[in-house]
This record gives C-alpha cells, sequence and structure tokens, in this order.
C-alpha cells in the first residue's frame, strides 16, 4: 500500500509492469519488490524444499524468497531477486519453482511430508534396490531440482568485460564510504566508489535522520555534488564488489541494462546487458554495510514476515507500508526506528514486541517488553502472531512482522583471502579480522560500527590511512555531526518451542534440522551445513548463517566463537556466466589465425582445418568431384608427378641471432648445428628436459650468427618460451636473442618433380642442382622482392618452401598457383600433405605425442654422443631406452578389410582383445594413391624387431578389425632420391 | 543403525527421535595396528576397506580438520573409468565398479548417478585421440561410445554446434560414467568404518613421524603420540608436508584448483559435458546448480582459493561451448588443493622406510579414485603387495622411467597435467 | 594477481605463464639422482618459494618471482637471468 507524500520516489511518473500475467503499475525509482507491496502483493515465490508459500523477505541483494524469472526465449532470466531489480515500463515478471502457479503449487505437498524430508534423509534412502536410483528415485528428485528455469537457448543478450584502475577503491556509499570518498578526492586520489545500488547513499537513503543538524538527505545532495564535481573521484552505480582477489585485485558486477526495456534482441546493437570489471586498486576501504538478521521462531517464514530494516526502507524510500496492521519483533534498539517512522508516517502499529526485559520506552506506542513471538498463522499471507510473554501467549492480528535479530556486518569480501571474522560480543556479530585483506580497512557497519557518526569517523580516518600511504595532503575538512547512538543488542537467535522455525528460508532449513544434524555428529559447522544445506541457498547463509551457527554451538554446549563460521567465498553477490565470460560467445573463445592464401582458397573452394588456432586448406574440390578422398588422391598425384603449392606459414618461424646462436643451438637440438654451414638447412630434434620428444623441425642458417628455425604449428609458442627459458634461465651468459617470425613471412611449399621449373620461371635468377642442393637455402628474390629459399621436403619429392613478407603472399600463392597449373599441377591441402608424409613416414605431432622417445621414433642416431644437450640425461634412463617400449612402424593391410583407422589398438593375431594384451596404437592413416592401399603409422612393442609379422588391428569404435603386416615406416623411395633431385 | 526408507518412514512417523551419531568422536587410542594420516575420502575409505576386507579394525584415522574436509569435499563430483594407458585404465575400472555397488556396500546412499560423460571432439586429430581412448577403455572391459554431432545433438540438444570457435564434431561418451554426491561419499565410509570398529578422530594434526632404526614407530599429534605399526599417508594437498616429516621428498608440487557452482535452475543438463580445448568439465547437480570447473590456477598454492584470471577462463568456456547456461549465475567458487606429479597420475606404494605408506599425487583425479584407492591402499597396506589394478602406481617410476603414464602427454612439469 | 616485472612493472597475471620451482640445473655428468631431483622431485613448501614465470605476453623475461604459497604475496620478483638459482624448491 502506497502512502501519499512519503518516500523518495513520491511523485514520480507511473510506470507499467506485469506479474505473473498481472497488469500492475508502480513507480519510476521502485524496485519490483516494492511495486509489488505497493500492490499489496505479498506471495511471490515458493521455497525450494517444502514448496513453502514465500514473500519479500528484505529490501537488497540478499534476499533469499522473492526470486522471479524475467524474460521469455534467449532472453529469459531466473532468480531476479525482486529487491534489486528496477522497475521499467513492460517489465514482465513470474514466480518460479511452483506449478501450476504460484497460489496453488502442487509441489506444496512435499510440506506435508516434511518430518520425512528432515536432514540428510537422502543419505539414508532410496538405496533399495539397488537399479531404482537412476531409474525412479533420482528422475524424480532431479525433477523437483532448481528455481527458476533456463531456456535451453543461447544467450540473446551480450555483456562486456573492463579493466579499471585507482589509488583508492571504495566499496559502498552510505556514509562511511561516501566520507573516506570525499576525504580522499579532496585530497586528489583517483578514487573509484562502487555501489551496489541504483542510487548512491546506502542507508542514508532509507532513514529518518539528521545530519549537521538538517535532514541526512541534505547532506547527501551536498556530499554527491561535490563528489562529482572532482575529477579524480569516479561513481559507479549498479555495481557490486564480488570478489577481492590477490594484490589488490577485485571483480565487480556492473548491472548496465537490467533497468530498461530490452527492445533488440541482436547482439552488438545495444549496451550490455552486464559488464564484469576487474579493479587493480592500491587500497580499499570497505563501506559495505551490514545485513539484518531474522530471528528462528515458529512459523517465522510466512509471506508477510519481514526485517524490520526493510519494512523502514519500503516505508521511507518507496512510500509503501508492507502491511495495515504492522507488528515488530526484536532484541535491539535499532529495530525501533521501524516502529517510531511508522507511526509517523501513520501506519497502525499493532505491537512492539522486544525480548530484552530492558527495552526502551517510547512516547508514541507501548513495548512489550520480555515477549517473544512464538508462532504465526496465516496461509498464503500473515495473518496473525502469538506473542509469548510472562503473561502467557496472546495473539495479535497482524498483515505483515517486522522482525530483527541484530545485524551482520558484511565481512564477505574481507574473508575472500582465506581470513577468519572475529566475533565481537559487544554487538553480537562478527567483524573483520585486522589485516584480513592486504590494503584494505573495513570501515562503519560492516567493522560493527553501527552508528552513523562512527560511520562517518571512520570513512574519514580510513581515508587518512590510504592518503599517508599515497603521499597525499589532507584537506581541511570537519567531520560531520550525526546521530551516535550505541548499539544495544541482546542475543536471541531462536525462540525456544515447537514446530518448525526457519533458519534458511528458501533451503527450508530449520532449527530442528541443526538439531537433528548435531545429534547425528555433524557438529561441525561444515559438517553442519553440508548434511543440512544451511546456508547453500542463493544468498549463501547471508540472512541465516550466524543464526543457525548460534543454534549449532548452542545444542553442541560450545561457544559461537568455538563453533566459528563456513568459509566465506566469492561471488558476493551471484554473477551471470555470460557476464565473466564476455568476449568468448560464438568466435570468440580463441582468436581465429587466417593465412595469407585464405582468400584464394576459400575462393577454391577449400574446406578448412583448424591447426593450432590456424585455419588450413584441407583440400581444393574440382569440379565433379564427389568426395574429399578424389581431391586428395588428385593433389597428392601432382605433387608426386608434375608440381603442388601448399601454404606452410603456420609453422612456427623463429629467426636465432647472437654470436651464441649456434651453442645454443647445439645445446636444444639433439644433433649439432654449430657444423652446420652457411646456407644449408638441417632437421633437427628436440628435447624435453624429461628426455621426451618436444618438437622437430628445420633449423636454416643464413649467417655466421644467424639461424631461422621453423617448429611445428602447434608447438610454436611452446618452443618460443623453451628457447627464451633456456637462454635466459639456464645460459643467461650466452649472447643470443629470439624474435618469432611466424607471421611476418608467407612461406610456400612448391613440391614436386616440376618444382624447380616452377621456381626457376618465378624467381628473378633461376636455380638449378647445383646451385640449391637438397637442403640448401639463401635469399631469393621474386619480381623484386627479396624473400628467402630452403630446399626442404615434406612430401619426399624434390621441394623448396619460398618465403616472401607476408603482404605478398596472396599475390605470391595466386601466382604459385597460375604457374603451377600451367605444368600440370596446383594447390595440395592438408590431406594430400598428411598422406605424402605417411608415404615417407615423416612424423607430426600425432606420433610426436609428448610420450614418445628419439629410440621410438628411430631417431636415436640424432642424440649425439659428443656434445650435452636438453634433456639428455633423463632420456638415457632405463624406462626411456627399453626394448620392450613401443617403436613406429609402418602397416600395410593384408587381411579381408582393407580399412586401416587412427586411434585402432594392435594386438597379436593370437591373442584375445583385451587390455592386457595391447601392443600397440595406430597414429596416422590415409589411402596412398601411389601403392593404391591404405598405409599406417603408428607405435608396437617392440616394433622395430618385428618387421614383417601379422599384427592384428582392432578399432570398436568404428568397426574395425582386420590383419596388417609390420613394415618399415617408409612406403615409398626410401632411398631418398627423388628428394635430391 | 541400519538405513533405509522403512526407517526413514518410521523415524519420521515418531518424531525423528531415534537418529544417532554417524560415527563416534573417540579419544585416540596409545596405540594401533595402522594409523592413517588425512580423514577425507582416500583415508577414510582405506580405513573402510581394512575393517572390511582384511579384517585389520585395530586402525586410527587421523584427521587434522574435520572428516571430508579435503579435496572428497570441494570437487566437481565427476566418475569415470575413461582413461587409456595402462595402469590407469584398471585402476579406474576397478575403481568404477566399486562405485557402482557403493551405495549397497556402505548402506549410505552416496548418489551415484550413472548419467555418462560426453567428451566433445572437434577435429579430425582430437576424434582420433577419442578413438584411440575408446578403444583402450572397451579393451579393459568398459564402456564407451564414439558419437557423431547428431549423436551429441540427441543427447545434449543446447550445445553450441555451429556458431562456435571449435564447432562440435562428436563425443566419446561412457554412459557408465557420472557423478556422486561428494560429501556423502566421504561420510558413508566414515560411518561404515566406524561401524566396524575404526577410531575417527577429527581436529588431530600429525606433527611428526617417528622413525627408528629405518622403521616407523608411530606419530606425534596435535593431542599427544600415537604408536603404530605401520603408518599410512593419506593427505592430498599436504603430501609433501607429511612426508617431508618422514624425511622424504616426494615428486609432487601442491597447486590450486578451483570449483565453481552456480545458482540453481531447473535441469538443463543431463550428463557431464568435457570440452578439451577449455578444459571445461560441467555438470547439474541433483539439486540444480551447474557444477563446473577448468584447469588449474598453474602457480604452486595451499590457499585453496583462487584468483580471477582462470575463474573468468573458466566461464568462457561454458559461454563458447554452453551458451545457454549465460544467464545462470555462478553462486559461490572454491579451490582445492591438488598433489601434481610429474606425469600427472598417482602413487600407492610402500615409501622406502619400512612400515610407512604412500597414496598421494592424485592430481585433478582423486575423487573418482575413492573408492578404487581405499581398495587398492588397504590392500597394499594389509598384505604389504600392491592390489592387482594398482601394481603401476609405483613411486620410482619417475626416476627409472618405467611405467610412466602421462595421459596428457605434457612431460615432467607438474602444472601441465 | 599482479606481478611486477623488473621491466615493464606492475601488470596483471594474464600477461604470465608458470613453469614452476626456479631449482638449479645440474650441470653436464652429474648423476641420474640429481636429474630426478631436479626434474621431478619438489620440497613444495607451504611458504616462500622462488618460481619461473615467463612474461609471455609482456617483455618476453623470464622472471624468478618468490612468492608464499600460502598467502600469495609476493616478496620479490627480478629477471631469471640475473637470479642464482636454490636447490629442490
Amino acid at each position: 500500500m502506497r502512502i501519499a507524500g512519503q518516500g523518495r520516489v513520491s511523485g514520480a511518473k507511473t510506470v507499467n509492469f506485469t506479474f505473473n500475467g498481472r497488469h500492475l503499475m508502480g513507480l519510476e525509482g521502485d524496485t519490483l519488490a516494492s511495486a509489488l507491496l505497493a500492490n499489496d502483493i505479498h506471495l511471490v515465490g515458493r521455497s525450494f524444499k517444502y514448496h513453502r508459500p514465500r514473500g519479500i523477505l528484505t529490501a537488497g541483494s540478499e534476499e533469499p524468497n522473492a526470486l522471479v524469472t524475467l524474460g521469455q526465449g534467449g532472453q529469459q532470466d531466473p532468480n531476479i531477486r525482486a529487491t534489486t531489480q528496477e522497475l521499467y515500463e513492460g517489465l514482465e515478471a513470474r514466480s518460479q519453482n511452483c506449478w501450476p502457479s504460484v497460489e496453488h503449487d502442487v509441489l506444496a505437498v512435499n510440506n506435508l511430508a516434511a518430518p520425512f524430508f528432515g536432514a540428510g534423509f537422502y543419505y539414508k534412502t532410496f538405496m533399495w534396490p539397488a537399479a531404482f536410483w537412476e531409474k525412479l528415485y533420482e528422475p524424480m528428485i532431479r525433477r523437483a531440482a532448481g528455481l527458476g528455469a533456463l531456456s535451453g537457448q543461447a544467450d540473446t543478450d551480450c555483456y562486456e568485460k573492463a579493466f579499471a584502475f585507482c589509488d583508492l577503491l571504495v566499496v559502498g556509499s552510505g556514509p562511511a564510504g561516501l566520507m573516506a570518498a570525499l576525504t580522499a578526492g579532496r585530497a586528489g586520489a583517483d578514487v573509484l566508489l562502487l555501489e551496489e545500488d541504483s542510487q548512491l547513499g546506502g542507508r542514508l537513503l532509507v532513514e529518518q535522520e539528521e545530519i549537521d543538524g538538517k535532514p541526512a538527505s541534505v547532506w547527501l545532495q551536498r556530499a554527491l555534488a561535490e563528489l562529482q564535481a572532482l575529477d579524480s573521484v569516479r561513481l559507479m552505480k549498479r555495481t557490486a564488489v564480488t570478489g577481492a582477489y590477490d594484490q589488490g585485485t577485485y571483480g565487480a558486477l556492473e548491472r548496465v541494462g537490467h533497468h530498461e526495456m530490452r527492445r533488440h534482441s541482436l547482439k552488438g546493437s545495444h549496451r550490455p546487458r552486464e559488464c564484469f570489471w576487474r579493479i587493480a586498486a592500491k587500497h580499499c576501504i570497505l563501506a559495505a554495510g551490514a545485513i539484518e538478521r531474522p530471528v528462528a521462531f515458529r512459523n517465522n517464514d510466512r509471506p508477510g514476515v519481514m526485517m524490520a530494516s526493510a519494512v523502514r526502507a519500503y516505508l521511507n524510500r518507496w512510500g509503501v507500508a508492507p502491511g495495515e496492521r504492522v507488528t515488530l519483533f526484536a532484541n535491539n534498539d535499532d529495530a525501533h526506528r521501524t516502529a517510531r517512522d511508522l507511526v509517523q508516517a501513520g501506519v497502525h502499529l499493532a505491537a512492539v514486541v522486544d525480548s530484552r526485559h530492558d527495552a526502551p520506552d517510547s512516547d508514541f506506542y507501548t513495548v512489550m517488553r520480555g515477549a517473544q513471538v512464538c508462532d504465526t498463522s496465516g496461509g498464503k499471507r500473515l495473518e496473525s502472531i502469538t506473542v509469548r510473554s510472562v503473561r502467557g501467549e496472546e495473539k495479535i492480528q497482524t498483515d505483515c512482522l517486522a522482525m530483527s535479530g541484530g545485524w551482520n556486518p558484511s565481512v564477505h569480501l574481507t574473508c575472500h583471502l582465506n581470513a577468519r571474522p572475529v566475533w565481537r560480543r559487544e554487538v553480537l556479530a562478527f567483524v573483520p579480522a585486522a589485516g584480513a585483506v592486504p590494503g584494505m580497512q573495513a570501515v562503519g557497519a560492516c567493522n560493527g560500527t553501527f552508528s552513523t557518526q562512527g560511520a562517518l569517523n571512520e570513512g574519514a580516518m580510513a581515508a587518512d590511512v590510504v592518503l599517508d600511504a599515497l603521499g597525499l595532503q589532507r584537506a581541511e575538512a570537519a567531520v560531520p555531526v550525526a546521530e551516535d547512538s550505541p548499539y544495544q543488542i541482546a542475543p536471541l537467535w531462536a525462540v525456544p518451542g515447537k514446530g518448525r522455525a526457519w533458519l534458511d528460508f528458501q533451503n527450508d532449513v530449520t532449527v530442528k534440522d541443526v538439531t537433528q544434524a548435531a545429534t547425528e555428529n555433524f557438529s561441525s559447522v561444515e559438517h553442519m551445513k553440508r548434511y543440512t544445506t544451511q546456508g547453500m541457498a542463493t544468498d549463501q547463509g547471508k540472512n541465516s548463517n550466524v543464526a543457525a551457527l548460534a543454534v549449532l554451538a548452542d545444542v553442541t554446549g560450545r561457544s559461537i566463537p568455538e563453533t566459528g563460521t563456513t568459509t566465506f567465498r566469492p561471488p558476493f553477490v551471484p554473477v551471470s556466466i555470460g557476464a565473466m565470460g564476455a568476449g568468448a560467445v560464438d568466435h570468440g573463445f580463441k582468436p581465429q589465425r587466417f593465412l595469407t592464401s585464405h582468400g584464394a582458397s576459400e575462393e577454391r573452394g577449400a574446406s578448412h582445418l583448424e591447426v593450432g588456432l590456424w585455419y588450413r586448406a584441407a583440400y581444393f574440390p574440382k569440379p565433379g568431384e564427389t568426395n574429399w578422398r578424389q581431391s586428395c588422391d588428385r593433389e597428392a598425384m601432382w605433387v608426386r608427378r608434375a608440381v603442388g603449392i601448399c601454404d606452410v606459414s603456420t609453422l612456427g618461424k623463429i629467426d636465432i641471432q647472437g654470436p651464441d646462436a649456434a651453442k645454443l643451438l647445439d645445446f636444444v637440438y639433439t644433433n649439432t648445428f654449430s657444423t652446420l654451414k652457411q646456407g644449408r638447412v638441417r632437421y633437427g630434434l628436440m628435447l624435453r628436459e624429461d628426455g621426451f620428444v618436444m618438437d622437430d623441425g628445420t633449423c636454416a642458417r643464413l649467417g655466421e650468427s644467424h639461424y631461422v628455425m621453423t617448429t611445428t604449428t602447434a608447438a610454436a609458442g611452446e618452443v618460443m618460451a623453451h628457447l627464451e627459458f633456456v637462454a635466459q634461465v639456464l645460459r643467461p651468459e650466452w649472447d643470443v636473442r629470439f624474435t618469432s617470425v611466424t607471421e611476418h613471412w608467407a612461406q610456400f611449399a612448391i613440391a614436386g618433380p616440376k618444382s624447380r621449373d616452377l621456381l626457376s620461371s618465378l624467381l628473378d635468377e633461376p636455380i638449378d642442382n647445383s646451385s640449391w642442393p637438397f637442403m640448401a637455402c639463401g635469399e631469393v628474390s621474386v619480381m623484386g622482392i627479396k624473400g628467402r629459399l630452403f630446399r626442404i621436403s615434406f612430401s619426399g619429392e624434390e621441394a623448396y618452401e619460398l618465403a616472401l613478407p607476408a603482404d605478398y603472399g596472396d599475390s605470391l600463392f595466386r601466382t604459385l598457383l597460375a604457374r603451377a597449373e600451367t605444368l600440370g599441377g596446383g594447390a595440395y591441402g592438408m590431406e594430400a600433405l598428411n598422406v605424402l608424409r605417411i608415404e615417407k613416414g615423416f612424423i607430426t605431432h600425432a606420433e610426436i605425442n609428448g610420450t614418445v622417445t628419439a629410440h621410438d621414433l628411430g631417431l636415436a642416431r640424432m642424440l649425439s654422443k659428443k656434445k650435452d644437450f636438453i634433456g639428455k640425461a633423463m632420456a638415457h634412463r632405463p624406462g626411456l631406452m627399453d626394448a620392450d617400449r613401443m617403436q613406429m612402424i609402418g602397416l600395410k593391410p593384408t587381411g579381408a578389410v582393407k580399412e586401416l583407422s587412427a586411434g585402432a589398438h594392435l594386438f597379436s593375431p593370437e591373442d584375445p582383445i583385451e587390455r592386457v594384451h595391447d601392443q600397440g596404437y595406430v597414429t596416422s592413416v590415409g589411402f596412398s594413391p601411389e601403392l593404391g592401399h591404405m598405409i599406417a603409422l603408428g607405435f608396437l612393442k617392440r616394433g622395430s624387431a618385428r618387421i614383417g609379422d601379422e599384427i592384428r588391428l582392432v578399432d570398436h569404435m568404428r568397426g574395425i578389425d582386420t590383419l596388417c603386416e609390420v613394415v618399415e615406416p617408409v612406403f615409398y623411395d626410401p632411398e631418398g632420391e627423388r628428394t635430391r633431385g | 543403525m541400519r538405513f533405509s526408507g522403512w526407517r526413514v518412514l518410521k523415524e519420521g512417523l515418531t518424531g525423528n527421535k531415534g537418529w544417532g551419531p554417524h560415527w563416534r568422536d573417540p579419544e585416540p587410542k596409545r596405540e594401533y595396528d595402522v594409523v592413517i594420516i588425512g580423514g577425507g575420502g582416500h583415508g577414510l575409505a582405506t580405513a573402510y576397506y581394512l575393517a572390511a576386507e582384511h579384517g585389520i579394525t585395530n586402525i586410527a584415522v587421523l584427521e587434522k580438520g574435520y572428516l571430508g574436509g579435503g579435496n572428497v569435499g570441494r570437487n566437481t563430483t565427476i566418475v569415470r573409468a575413461n582413461y587409456y594407458l595402462p595402469g590407469n585404465s584398471e585402476f579406474y575400472s576397478h575403481s568404477l565398479r566399486l562405485w557402482e555397488g557403493l551405495e549397497q556396500e556402505l548402506n549410505y546412499n552416496a548418489m551415484m548417478s550413472q548419467r555418462g560423460i560426453l567428451n566433445l571432439y572437434h577435429n579430425d586429430g582430437q576424434r582420433d585421440a577419442a578413438v584411440r581412448r575408446g578403444n583402450s577403455i572397451i579393451n579393459q572391459g568398459d564402456d564407451a561410445e564414439l558419437l557423431d554431432r547428431e549423436g551429441v545433438r540427441k543427447l545434449a540438444p543446447y550445445l553450441n554446434f555451429d556458431n562456435n570457435r571449435f564447432p562440435i564434431m562428436g563425443a566419446l561418451l561412457q554412459r557408465r560414467a557420472g557423478t556422486a554426491r561428494h560429501d556423502a561419499v566421504a561420510w558413508g565410509f566414515a560411518r561404515g568404518a566406524d561401524m566396524r570398529g575404526v577410531d575417527l578422530i577429527q581436529n588431530c594434526e600429525v606433527t611428526g613421524i617417528d622413525i627408528e632404526g629405518g622403521k616407523v614407530t608411530g606419530v606425534q599429534t596435535a593431542r599427544g603420540p600415537i604408536r603404530a605399526k605401520k603408518v599410512a599417508l593419506a593427505a592430498a594437498g599436504r603430501s609433501g608436508q607429511v612426508a617431508a616429516m618422514a624425511g622424504l621428498t616426494l615428486p609432487i608440487e601442491s597447486h590450486v584448483l578451483q570449483a565453481f557452482v552456480s545458482e540453481g535452475v531447473k535441469p538443463l543438463i543431463d550428463q557431464v559435458i568435457t570440452f578439451a580445448e577449455g578444459h571445461l568439465y560441467i555438470s547439474q547437480s541433483d539439486k540444480g546448480g551447474l557444477v563446473f570447473g577448468s584447469y588449474l590456477d598453474f602457480y604452486s598454492s595451499y590457499a585453496a582459493r583462487g584468483n580471477l584470471p582462470m575463474v573468468e577462463h573458466t566461464m568462457e568456456t561454458c559461454v563458447a561451448m554452453v551458451p545457454a547456461v549465460s544467464k545462470a549465475r555462478l553462486l559461490r567458487s572454491w579451490g582445492g588443493i591438488m598433489d601434481m606429479t610429474p606425469d600427472g597420475s598417482p602413487i600407492i606404494d610402500h615409501a622406502p622406510i619400512e612400515g610407512l605408506y604412500l597414496n598421494c599425487g592424485w592430481c585433478y583425479g582423486g575423487f573418482k579414485a575413492t573408492p578404487g584407492s581405499g581398495n587398492a591402499y588397504a590392500h597394499l597396506i594389509a598384505t604389504d603387495r600392491p592390489h592387482g589394478a594398482a601394481t603401476r602406481f609405483k613411486l620410482d617410476r619417475f626416476r627409472t622411467g618405467y611405467g610412466l603414464m602421462d595421459e596428457e602427454g605434457t612431460g615432467a612439469q607438474h602444472n601441465l597435467h | 594477481m599482479r606481478i611486477t616485472c623488473p621491466l615493464c612493472g606492475e601488470r596483471d597475471r594474464r600477461e604470465f605463464n608458470v613453469k614452476g620451482a626456479a631449482l638449479d640445473r645440474p650441470g653436464e655428468g652429474a648423476d641420474q639422482d640429481a636429474w630426478h631431483t631436479y626434474v621431478n622431485l619438489r620440497q613444495n613448501p607451504a611458504g616462500v618459494l622462488a618460481e619461473l614465470w615467463y612474461h609471455e605476453m609482456g617483455c618476453g623475461s623470464w622472471l624468478t618471482v618468490t612468492r608464499n604459497t600460502v598467502t600469495h604475496e609476493i616478496l620479490k620478483v627480478e629477471l631469471a637471468s640475473q637470479t642464482e638459482m636454490g636447490g629442490a624448491a
């Protein structure tokens, strides 16, 4: 019910919205919760387990009950707190976790079965018969799982991430935060102030009090105006700090678009829904306030039972009285403000119940001292409370009970780096431990200082500390004068009595559950939490944890500090996965790397394969070809018979220069490079320090102290880091430098018997076999453009790799193709490349899979005995030299089934197909058009001694079971004559 | 007390007054046959199997905090047997079989749910690796199926198949894999061990290991010295510190692995889904929370908490592969401390000190190993011979190079497995 | 997590990759025990540890970062090329 003239939204524009299909009106500045209360709607949701009716409990992000779903389809947004959702024109909200409706929810039947659904009941049942768990019990449980529903569609909203840096991060804009920001800002500090709410001011927005003798709102307006005028201060609303991390890093979620209708669903066409901030702050002042805690008593969970501070907030900020006959139940002075404000606003106050015998009196209402609310009645709305006092029990009609068990400082962020909060007896609350987070000071209510004056003082003092550290001079200004009453409270956690008294409203955890957990010896606070699910709901126990552990302390005969808290973990408020994952949707997860030949390849209809983030052409189909194999066979034969062109720019290229370049290469490669002549290329093998093969490739010597190394595409980054490691960490005294030039050069393989013809027609100076023998390299020029030519081969044919600066890649590729086509060849892709290299037994990372040695690959001869190299010692461990290891072999089909498959396992023909008889596996397969059958590479136990043996290849996954002959892993031109031309 | 539906019914009708403690809180005795250091999943399972299968009941499990407070209580609850290298294959196969009968064995509902796991693949190379793995699994006697795109779509239509940096090509499916209620596993083993006479001693940190003449004689604890014929280490995350008390240096680095849970949402994800390009694994609990994780934070840590880069990376893997969860909200994140070994595989072996046993180095894989590890470790402790399913988890393999089990192929860099 | 690179200043952790403990590599001819210790064994302290980090997205320096593995406090960052490596850490 809205009270005319009351609250900060008074006179605002009306806003139309719907709730569960009902058309309703609210005011600009309303939250969904305040608008619902203004419309006298209290039943908003259902609890998780018993499906009990749930109303609005709080006025903040800690709300456990009033969770709703907004939006449809790709914008459907479940578990939205009605208490923080700002109202906008056209907002459509609906209740969740209820069927068919929030009014009539079938699963409310669970409530009747509550005696059987106590703490941990599911651990004790659903075990018989065994098969029924997956078939019956679990599906039943699962059907009831969850709160709101995701749509199942991809999210159509967009999100962003951003970085921010500051001298001082102020978290919260209540009196403590504002005072801190003012003090630091006036001195010129770079201040970032973040406020979770849509408005700055914190409790000043919802309390009736004075600062410097005037209404607090006057001071607030002035403070905000001053802050806005300060260049070094940034104020951000709707931004909740979600976590504290190492070295002054904080995460924060800005709700950029939650308060407006999304008219567009197209990504990128409107501002983001949320932005996730990563903040690096030299200092932090935490002024996060406190959260009022409920009292546990029988049936304290009915809609209409609210936090006293929330009732006050709805009244003072939104001009809404949450009931016509309001009652108050408290154990502290602070809650009496609610009674005072209600009376002042003319709301009927039916009773004020205070558990303390010495509770203060009021001129405006009578206080039932030493009394407790011990029960309530009502169904979907509170109707009455039962008050127990020395005079006995008394029923009082009421439709709204404001309750307060005191305040819990929001210590969460101070605990994110593992600190535990400290119990302070005077305020019956956990407060932050000193030095909990390096660089962070907690001030005001989150530090257990509950008066406005105390908050202002602490804010100013903390800012002084920061200014000192920053070396800035504090501007002279007095801290304003404000309310400074002491915090008076007496312990009251749970009202004794029968029936169910709720602690965790969402998860339906009651005092009985905690007691039962303790009886069953789940008496550690962590055990209790895990056994009862206390504090595991969407509020993460913000409302309930302290009371629950107080109850546990009581039943286990320990003190509250002895019992301790569970761990506070980030995020402080739940953060959408979309916001924290912003940027990775669709193709954004990893960079896409395109070759200079990509456009020309696409024009030729090439399909692409992904290799190390690069897209490489798989094959180039010709008209009439109906499957990739036809293209692949044709391309491979071009290389064998004429000439093929393949973009090999993806291979890592590392430029190595310096007087000690040769020494370094000798150290990182197993074979020797210092003896390599200038103008020559050598194949090299690199080990990891543990003796297994890391990578292979060629390395060309361009000058006395200048090499260029190629790595495999996949290992380019790893090898670069490795070289830097070796040079900087292991051999810092050597003078050698590395530069990755992978993207600098467009490099193409020109392979086949006509490759030299092609090159001679293209290069400014033609080449011949003697000037450019196998493994020669050097500078060439193409139409005046300086490039590099390497005579190396990954196909077994006479072949060259020509590199020009990448700017010329596209035109070079097109030129090469045009000339190759006139010679009866053309482009070949990865599929053909793979067939050609398998025919030659050349390895890729299919073979160099991280578990093979040089011996396994038949490359033991490359392990130099004359020099030291990385991995040499560990490669000589007996387990790596053992003859029983699997060695690389080739396979030819001999059985009826002529198919081979990569990933198949190998068995001796007489053995059963069981793991213990496993002899090896297949790494690479291809159809050799040259040989007319499939060929494969693989690893086989004692393989090099089993050439000529018959072996059985079994691939259960693809249904292949065939016989093969073990052959040397070279199928074509074993002498290598073709390569030499 | 035997648990059953009837018992729940009866207690419900009589005010739930008959439930007793799941385990006792005994004072430590002065001497035991076996002292197990660590009251986590593996330690409790070891005690259980020693008592249940080997008749050894004079056992103390010493836990510095509360039972099940280590990694068994802070993981992503995935159970599977889809390894491909000898050693891991037979061990996880054995473990999965134990999982399958665990509720009945323990009379405790650990909610082992065989929902299946889908390991997505995105290119030919990954497919061939999946095939190799799938064939290993079948050869071991477990189940595996290779699914193509459409096969995956049938099971998980909400995945991002096309408009994706790494379009989905297919998946390796193991139907018998799934999830279990992690805490309940620890509690079930604890209760089972306690019922058989094992003393579970909480808040009892071990501060020293007593060795005389090259032989273990007992331990020093926060609650006084305890003599023991055999001392068995099961303190994942702190293995190095505990081993150091016996003068041993282990091939282990401790690393933080973060895990995440979202607010509860109605069931969407039925299986466990993994996405290798980002190392994501995600499933949905019976309560409705999405439970997921990805890589280590990569730096050495004992802090049981992580930093934002890996948090964000993990969320990025989610929106990339499972964009339907974008609007689910991250509710809680935490960290566990992993024992990372040079080959990514564990150690269950004698220590080079008589009477001292090692169970450590579980890397990412400790939870699914729980029953198998306890079972094999109990066998080793009781008989001084390795269990048939754990013969390869030897400590000296790193020195000799024999029998390394490097499933990732990343070599002796502890944080890369 | 933020690391102050001696060359680039304070940077976000995302710019760096971490390899592991900063150890003294055995010299040529060292025995298998020394290699086993270097490659496999770790002191793995719950406390101060010198670790090797690579400023891959920055200047490309390898750094010796001395950190507390319990609190994550960073005590010292030096260029690895100018650091004496410790024993098995």
